[in-house]
């Protein structure tokens, strides 16, 4: 018996080592031949360094590089928090009525659909005593939106029934909210965090690209951005990893934040047994 | 004649695409009758108690309740389970009493009392998706009993439930119905429950959704096992089969 259970549990733990360890493979795979073709073609650095620079550059530079990627994290913070509660907010506007849904989202499309880039220089003039604010505004308008859509769909996709039963039942416009419509947004909205975090983060470096703003507040982009002006490409490369390391472990902290939150009842976080 | 509780007269329900789902249905229900609803399937019976529950209105016709704001104490059990995914057994059923802004504590015993009676101890803290079909349906049972409902809507209940389960089930709420004066109206596709259950079985036909029979099932409460296999049992059954291949025979032909 208790040979059984350890088995089991064995069996468990070495699934979700597996988890880590494949893509960890894929990973080590691909940097290893990475170094190969640089060292077998001679690629010159300033064309494509190799992985081993790139790793010592990153040591070399961290004191440089981390508080520029803290800058980076705090304005991608900041518009990500600001984009899930004004998403959330509006989403529950929407849903009060049609007609509210069908004056305003169309501007709500129209925000989204139109290219940050060429937006940014006008928000950073409008807001030019504040960088920080500016480039916060920037990635808000990228981020807000799926969260928007997602969150109103999920609104409106309560079970027919449960909302007769709601009805029948006597339940307020207030309570069929709370109770109803909340709980059957809640994995739309999940899904619309985490395509919204990595967009405020690509938001964030875009609008930085745009700024060039120096000085001690200075993003992680603008390290990308400077560097690649100096032709210091494998600094560039270990600002670019930076960067990419953030935007992983976004998606991954809401994933595992979305998982816990559904664990009990929805299909996207439960293991399928049968 | 004492007064109805509630009255169709002459009927119809039309839906927006063109389907009349009911034509000229005319019915009245007199407090504490346990209506039996059969036929056919798409001949309208979800749609009489979608309009009793006051989900939609008729597109003609005249729907009367009498006497004091029947309409808010009624309790419905839909064709599906329609419990909430996210919640767990006993948060489901506490729903309707939650509604009614009552605290959990002081009605946590008649929330117990209403998983035994659809036999779920053990499951309070199960969540739907950990359940059989059978079982979540007997978890929106107890959703409906937790409530003191006047009338009590039932479509199709126990449709998804094995024969053992399901005669239990009905004799249960049999005795719930004479203890607490329920009026029901139920719907199935089993004859025999009808006959076992009512105090009247209402057949019906489909295209266009009509009322065909009214059979008053005269046998007394506390009804029995030996009830079922009874000579006046059998009787009941054939003339309400009769009724319905009747009906059947006209479409055919
Ligand atoms: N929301 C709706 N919109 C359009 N037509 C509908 C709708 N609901 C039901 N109908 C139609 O009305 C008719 C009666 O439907 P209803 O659900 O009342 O049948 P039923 O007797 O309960 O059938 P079953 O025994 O299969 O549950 C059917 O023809 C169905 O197609
Ligand atoms: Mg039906």
């Amino acid at each position: 018996m208790g040979k059984q259970v350890s088995q089991v549990f064995d069996k468990r733990n070495s699934k979700t080592a597996w988890n880590w360890l494949a893509p960890a493979l894929v990973g080590l795979v691909g940097v290893i031949s990475w170094d190969i073709f640089v060292r077998l073609t001679n690629t010159p650095p300033y064309l494509l360094p190799g992985p081993g620079l790139v790793i010592k550059t990153l040591v070399e530079e961290w004191g440089d590089l981390f508080p520029s990627l803290l800058v980076t994290v705090q304005i991608t913070l900041v518009a990500f928090l600001t984009a899930v509660v004004s998403g959330l907010l509006i989403a529950i506007l929407f849903a009060q009525s049609k007609w509210v849904e069908r004056s305003f989202f169309p501007y709500a499309v129209i925000l989204q659909t139109t290219p940050i880039v060429a937006i940014a220089p006008l928000i950073i003039i409008w807001l030019q005593n504040n960088t920080f604010m500016a480039l916060v505004v920037c990635a808000w308008i990228v981020a807000f939106f799926p969260i928007v859509s997602n969150t109103t769909l999920g609104l409106n996709s309560a079970d027919h029934n449960l909302q007769n039963l709601f009805e029948i039942y006597g339940a307020s416009r207030w309570q069929t909210l709370i109770h109803l419509r909340l709980p059957s947004a809640l994995p739309y909205f999940l899904g619309g965090l985490r395509i919204s975090g990595g967009l405020a983060l690509i938001g964030a470096v875009v609008a930085e690209f745009v700024a060039g703003t120096g000085g001690t507040r200075s993003g992680i982009a603008y390290q990308i951005l400077i560097s690649s002006f100096n032709l210091e490409i494998p600094r560039m490369f270990a600002a670019l990893a930076m960067t990419t390391v953030l935007g992983v472990a976004i998606f991954v902290g809401l994933t595992v934040l979305s998982d816990r939150l559904l664990q009990h009842w929805h299909e996207s976080a439960i293991k399928r047994e049968n | 004649m004492p007064v109805p509780l509630l009255t169709f007269k002459v009927i119809d329900k039309v839906y927006q695409n063109g389907t009349v789902a009911l034509q000229g249905v005319n019915l009245i229900v007199q407090p504490g009758e346990f209506i039996s609803l059969v036929g056919p399937s798409g001949c309208g019976k979800s749609t009489v108690l979608r309009l009793v529950a006051g989900l939609g209105t008729p597109t003609g016709g005249l729907m009367n309740w009498h006497g004091p704001n029947n309409q808010r104490n009624l309790a419905f059990v839909f064709q599906d389970p329609a419990l909430m995914p996210w919640a767990n057994v006993v948060e489901n059923v506490y729903l309707p009493l939650k509604l009614k802004g009552q605290p959990l504590r002081s009605v946590r015993e008649r929330i117990q009392a209403a998983i035994n009676t659809v036999d779920l101890c053990g499951c309070e803290k199960s969540y739907p998706r950990q359940l059989s079909g059978g079982m979540k349906m007997r978890v929106s049972i107890a959703r409906a009993l937790v409530t003191t409902p006047q009338i009590l809507l039932m479509d199709e209940p126990f449709g998804a439930l094995d024969e053992m389960t399901r005669s239990r089930l009905n004799s249960d709420l049999l005795h719930l119905w004479e203890k607490k004066h329920w009026t029901v109206l139920f719907v199935t596709h089993n004859i025999y429950e009808a006959v076992y259950l009512s105090t009247r079985v209402i057949v019906m036909a489909a295209h266009p959704g009509r009322v065909v029979a009214n059979i008053p099932i005269e046998a007394a409460y506390p009804r029995t096992d030996s009830f079922r296999t009874s000579s006046q049992f059998n009787y009941y059954c054939r003339e309400i089969m009769a009724a319905l291949s009747e009906v059947e025979g006209v479409g055919v032909s």
